[in-house]
């Protein structure tokens, strides 16, 4: 097996002084989707900010073998790793062409892939993105990280709020990516996940509590019932199933969870 | 009707002047979230050097002035960006450090270039034509008030084409919006930020140099007057909003001409009711974001 691409060892992330992320560590494979999951405000968002520098952090963070813990959010970019935030936060101001034109790195810009991916985008190249609805915005998001070739995508819940043909749409266009690019993927979507993702890494309470491959957890009804807090409706022929759906997404504990830690 | 017209071309002027100096705060509050108290010293030192330079070329004369106004704009792009590389990149974030960092340096610059140039005014010669007036349908224009009006439109116009043609007119206006967002994009936004310091150095350089033009003279005061009523400006407009700049410098510079007149001198204490008002009824300004 070749090198993994992403390898985050006892990862800490502050926000405002008040940990967000202990001690987390796994690997990102060189190709293919890992899919980052935990239940409602267990850290998956902090986690890839961490990564990125985006909030205050500590730990070893190594991007094919090289450190970039201690590089500014922009230099890790530009060692190729792409993002999609959670909520898109495209420029609202900013034409979509303008959006596209900002987040170009490379010398060739990777346009008519964008153009293939996304028509009905490179048909609103002139139009405000701020008055696009937001499964157009969330193509805008995914087409500014797919613009350049990178070495590693964190796409942070591309199928939020989005309505059920439009998550097939984003579905589509992050399998094709990860032809080309390791992903690692943020999403509250079973039905995503059983699609895209070979391998899940579990955080719960910040910190990692499962990883392997994704048929270990999600042919597993009890452990997904046990990390995810949700029944797989997806086993039932639904389209889709909200992993965190719980209020008290924080319930269970680390404590709760001694299956498989790492 | 040719005292309204008057008064309407003379609150132009003055607009001008209140741009010149607005729109760069507006921008770098804009973009970094810096309230630039040190802009008026910005403004001070480039029409201390433009005058000492110009004078020396051709005192009085149009090459003159062309030389201190080239000048003004490079010592005020150069101190600002100098001020943001070596006294601002380290405060990001911290507001309150940021005022009092940039509070001392203003104080402190008025002290220098008192030391340096003594502390009453230094009337300066201007070009003959700006000296005189243009009659218009009635009114007598200052010839003066032509060429700030001139000159503001064209910083106007110019930032404008910077921020919609140039790509860091692109990340700036990106910036304004979501700065950390850029950063994620693999663009180095400190650099657009001593760029936009730069930019509205240069903005205020020119202002200052004008506006010894329009008082006739120069003195270590001259940008503290000034950057009051940018301020006012500044947030009226909307903080960050250059076309709210432009507006609101035109309205308050008008205003305060007219309550001036028409209203025994009181074109100060109109203009700031008037800040109280917009920031009662309408707090983000005429232009700015909601928060």
């Amino acid at each position: 097996m070749s090198e993994p691409i992403l390898v985050v060892d006892g990862l800490n992330g502050r926000i405002a002084g008040q940990q967000v992320v202990e001690d987390v560590s796994f690997e990102v494979p060189a190709s293919g989707v890992t899919a980052l999951l935990g239940r409602n405000g267990v850290g998956k968002t902090s986690t890839i900010k961490s990564i990125l520098g985006l909030i205050d952090r500590s730990g070893d963070v190594r991007l094919g073998g090289e450190r970039i813990d201690r590089l500014p959010t922009h230099r890790i970019v530009q060692q190729g790793v792409g993002y999609v935030p959670e909520d898109r936060e495209i420029f609202g101001s900013l034409t979509v062409a303008e959006n596209l034109r900002l987040a170009e790195r490379d010398a060739r810009p990777r346009r008519e892939l964008i153009e293939r991916l996304f028509p009905d985008i490179h048909a609103r190249r002139a139009q405000r993105a701020g008055t696009l609805s937001g499964g157009q915005q969330q193509m805008v998001s995914l087409a500014r990280a797919l613009v350049n070739e990178n070495r590693l995508l964190l796409v942070d819940e591309p199928t939020k709020g989005l309505a059920p043909k439009i998550v097939d749409e984003v579905a589509l266009a992050l399998a094709e990516a990860a032809e080309t690019v390791p992903i690692l993927l943020v999403e509250q979507n079973l039905h995503v996940i059983r699609k895209l993702a070979e391998r899940v890494v579990v955080l719960s309470g910040g910190r990692v509590v499962f990883t392997g491959s994704a048929s270990d957890l999600l042919d597993d009804e009890a452990r997904i019932q046990r990390y995810l807090g949700v029944h797989d409706a997806t086993d039932d022929g639904a389209d889709s199933a909200p992993v965190a759906a719980h209020d008290d997404a924080r319930a269970a504990s680390v404590a709760d969870i001694t299956e498989e830690p790492r | 009707m040719s005292t309204v017209l008057l008064l309407v071309i003379t609150g132009l002027g003055l607009g001008a002047l209140y741009f010149l100096v607005a729109s760069g705060l507006s921008l770098i509050y804009g973009l970094m979230g810096v309230l630039n108290f040190a802009h008026g010293s910005f403004l001070t030192i480039a029409a201390f050097l433009g005058w000492e330079v110009g004078r020396r070329v051709s005192d009085g004369s149009w090459w003159g002035l062309l030389i201190s106004a080239l000048v003004g704009m490079i010592v005020g792009a150069v101190v600002a960006a100098a001020t943001e590389y070596f006294l601002i990149r380290r405060l990001y974030e911290r507001h309150i450090e940021q005022a009092l960092v940039t509070v001392g340096l203003a104080l402190a610059t008025v002290a220098l270039f008192e030391g340096i140039w003594g502390t009453d005014p230094i009337y300066t010669a201007k070009p003959e034509w700006l000296a005189q007036t243009t009659e218009i349908l009635g009114a007598k224009i200052p010839n003066d008030r032509f060429l700030l009006i001139a000159c503001a439109a064209v910083v106007l116009l110019g930032i404008v084409l910077f921020l919609q043609r140039t790509r860091y007119g692109l990340i700036i206006r990106a910036g304004v919006e979501n700065r950390s967002m850029v950063t994620a994009l693999g663009i180095d936004v400190r650099r657009s930020f001593t760029i936009v310091f730069a930019i509205g150095g240069a903005a205020a350089g020119l202002g200052g140099v004008l506006a010894s033009v329009y008082y006739g003279y120069v003195s270590a005061h001259l940008g503290s007057v000034l950057l009051i009523f940018a301020f006012i400006v500044t947030v009226i407009g909307g903080l960050g909003s250059l076309t709210g700049a432009a507006i609101a410098s035109v309205l308050v510079a008008v205003l305060q001409q007219f309550a001036n007149f028409y209203l025994g001198g009181t074109g100060d204490l109109v203009v700031v009711i008037a800040l109280a008002a917009v920031l009662l009824v309408r707090p983000r300004g005429l232009m700015g974001k909601v928060a």
